[in-house]
């Protein structure tokens, strides 16, 4: 078996101003590969923003981001790592495979097919449904699927349990427990307990 | 940045930083308000007195002891804005994102200026207020473009993005104002004939031209004047919850 | 991972979802048939008359329908989190976004192709002028769409982006009209525009090349 390679997503002395308040200062983490990071907090204490951040839409207002040891915008983050916002970025007026489709070409093929990661995240059959005809919990789960589809290390997750029953919550566990498994790491902010055994945990807690 | 001494780029690094910028511009706007008023005062009087009539517009010509250096002033001032904005952009300073918008009402009224006093110009001269003339027309671009940074400034809430969106708005416009000028001159000569375009001939006399350079000079100090101004306002704006101007104004209170 | 079958891709889905909301399409011809309706009932049917301002009549109305059209690049990308997807793609994301442009312009641009002679014949422009018009058209309206594209990016994080839209995109919008209109109403009297179409398609070079850096630039900054 080959050795996997260990990844690093690193944030050093990162703060973060809105609206003339300051949400964090001198945050700093490591997360190695195998890792979940999960960060807590009050709405409105800086979850997304840091997600954001971490993500490179929004510049700190003080400190880096390192993948790897290089600051994120000079190095091959973008390739490496995978999304999902409060928005579910799909288009609802096409189909299932069609949206994935669409992903798989803007990434790098991953473990999985499109007809494999659809049947993981209990889609199968659906790939010729329009997506504006599934519920939020269906969409939830297909941008799930795009994260399988692909092939990825770090997954940053914005709230990934919201409009899930209780079957999809532990779905997203499972295949969060697998990810790290495989030497992937996570970011997730989440309101709920989430339940992850044999991964190790790193909790920000925002105030 | 090899070519530069060294004691420039501190001069630049200490200038960029915030409240450094803020005291060195308190102490220096009184020698510019001196400077400012002596040009002008030379400029004019050589203008309107010292230098003769004109043989074939009289004394309606000297109207160009305003327009022509506010015309100068809006493309200049136009050109600062798009560099500031482009340094701001690529090496995140913030002293140039402000010097970027701060440029830009002060360019919109010199390019406004340029404008009236150019038609108020051409109604002697032409019988009308105003002839679709290339200078005048590419005057009235140009203040379109202005008043489109100003106002997509005013519509973004946070005032680090505006000024990303300011930047890159100015350099798409710095890359097409040569553009829009050519095109408005060929259309131009195409449509109206040759104008009495006598604005801003090259043959001038040398007793007209001085007067003329010392008002350009004049108008570049009150730039520089207007834009301190401003960039003071805008930069503790900004800052409000630095500790420097905190100190500041803590010291001004007592 | 190849960035041509990203390119296409981009190309496809958004041509894909066009003709799914066929509504998008229409409306900017639409526009643009109506507006040169209008310019007759304005003025007076005189056919000396509208035949000599015709050449701007169309490319004025060209310009606004592109511009009304603008809207539609973006937003639901924007709307539905797909935009925040493109951008994290490893590609470069100013090629992308020059994707979703030529797709934009096949649907809202090219269309005006397709009516513009018709309108022609209404406006009683002269058949010698038809075929340069389309050439202009063809040439131009990709540089309203590119150009059109970097204002758009900048106020598509805006909830009161169209007023200011109008402001940033039609200054941009004049060389283009100025060189188009003007080798149209040359055709009609027999002369050569060589010079023009020359310009135009320097200008379109230069947007293609120039454009897509500052529109994906204004993206990043839109999405924060």
């Amino acid at each position: 078996m080959e050795t996997k390679p260990i990844y690093s997503l690193r944030g050093t002395e990162l703060s973060c101003i809105r609206d003339d308040r300051v949400l964090f200062e001198g945050l700093a983490f490591e997360l190695r590969s195998g890792q979940v990071l999960l960060l807590e907090g009050k709405n409105g204490s800086g979850k997304t923003s840091l997600l954001r951040i971490l993500c490179g839409f929004r510049e700190p207002d003080s400190g880096q981001v390192l993948w790897c040891g290089d600051a994120i915008n000079d190095s091959e983050y973008y390739a490496d790592m995978a999304y999902i916002g409060h928005l579910d970025g799909v288009k609802k007026e096409l189909t299932v495979f069609e949206n994935l489709k669409i992903s798989l070409a803007l990434g790098r093929s991953g473990h999985y097919t499109i007809q494999q990661a659809l049947s993981k995240v209990h889609l199968s059959g659906y790939d010729d449904a329009l997506v504006q005809a599934l519920s939020a919990g269906q969409k939830r789960r297909l941008s799930l699927a795009r994260l399988l589809i692909t092939q990825n290390i770090v997954w940053i997750l914005d709230e990934p349990f919201t409009s899930l029953d209780k079957q999809g919550i532990a779905l997203i566990e499972t295949l969060m427990t697998e990810h790290c498994a495989n030497g992937g790491m996570i970011i997730l902010t989440s309101h709920h307990d989430i339940e992850l055994h044999s991964v190790d945990v790193q909790r920000i807690i925002l105030s | 940045m090899l070519l530069i001494p060294d004691s420039v780029v501190r001069f630049f690094h200490r200038m960029a930083s915030p409240p450094h910028f803020y005291a060195f511009t308190e102490r220096l706007m009184p020698w510019l308000v001196i400077i400012f008023l002596f040009l002008t005062g030379a400029g004019l009087y050589g203008g309107l007195y010292l230098a003769p009539p004109d043989y074939q517009q009289g004394d309606s010509y000297r109207i160009i002891y305003i327009h022509v250096p506010s015309a100068w002033m809006s493309l200049f001032i136009y050109v600062v804005m798009a560099v500031a904005g482009a340094i701001g952009l690529v090496w995140r300073i913030k002293l140039a994102e402000i010097v970027a918008i701060s440029s830009a009402p002060v360019g919109a009224s010199f390019t406004f200026i340029a404008l009236v006093t150019g038609s108020l110009w051409g109604k002697p001269m032409w019988g009308t207020w105003w002839v679709w003339d290339a200078r005048l027309t590419s005057e009235l671009i140009l203040l379109f473009l202005y008043l489109g940074v100003i106002g997509l400034y005013g519509a973004i809430d946070d005032k680090r993005v505006a000024s990303k969106a300011v930047a890159i708005l100015a350099i798409v416009g710095v890359v097409n104002i040569p553009i829009i000028h050519y095109s408005v001159e060929w259309w131009n000569t195409l449509h109206q004939g040759p104008t009495v375009s006598k604005l801003d001939k090259p043959s001038i006399h040398v007793s007209m031209l001085i007067p003329l350079l010392l008002m350009a000079l004049a108008f570049n100090v009150y730039y520089l004047i207007a834009l301190i101004q401003r960039a003071r306002v805008e930069l503790l704006q900004r800052e409000r919850n630095s500790q420097w101007v905190k100190t500041m104004v803590m010291e001004n209170k007592q | 991972m190849s960035l041509s079958r990203a390119f296409f891709a981009i190309i496809r889905r958004d041509l894909v979802l066009a003709l799914r909301r066929r509504a998008e399409i229409a409306n900017p011809l639409l526009f643009f048939i109506l507006v040169i309706t209008l310019f007759p009932l304005g003025i007076g049917a005189q056919p000396h008359l509208l035949q000599a301002i015709a050449p701007g009549i169309i490319w004025v109305s060209a310009l606004l329908a592109a511009m009304l059209s603008l809207d539609s690049l973006f937003r639901s990308d924007f709307d539905d989190g797909s935009l925040e997807q493109i951008l994290l793609s490893a590609h470069p994301a100013s090629i992308l976004v020059l994707g979703k442009i030529i797709a934009h312009w096949l649907v809202t641009g090219l269309p005006l192709l397709i009516v513009a002679p018709l309108l022609a014949v209404f406006l009683g422009m002269p058949k010698n002028s038809i075929g340069i018009l389309l050439l202009t058209l063809l040439l131009g309206t990709p540089v309203l769409s590119l150009i059109g594209a970097i204002g758009v990016a900048l106020t598509v994080g805006l909830r009161r982006g169209g007023m200011i839209l109008s402001l940033l995109v039609l200054p941009l919008y004049v060389p283009v009209l100025i060189f188009a209109s003007n080798a149209v109403e040359m055709a009609g009297s027999g002369l050569p525009v060589n010079a023009q179409i020359n310009i135009l398609v320097s200008i379109l070079f230069m947007a293609l090349v120039l454009a897509p850096w500052p529109t994906s630039a204004a993206l990043k900054m839109s999405i924060n």
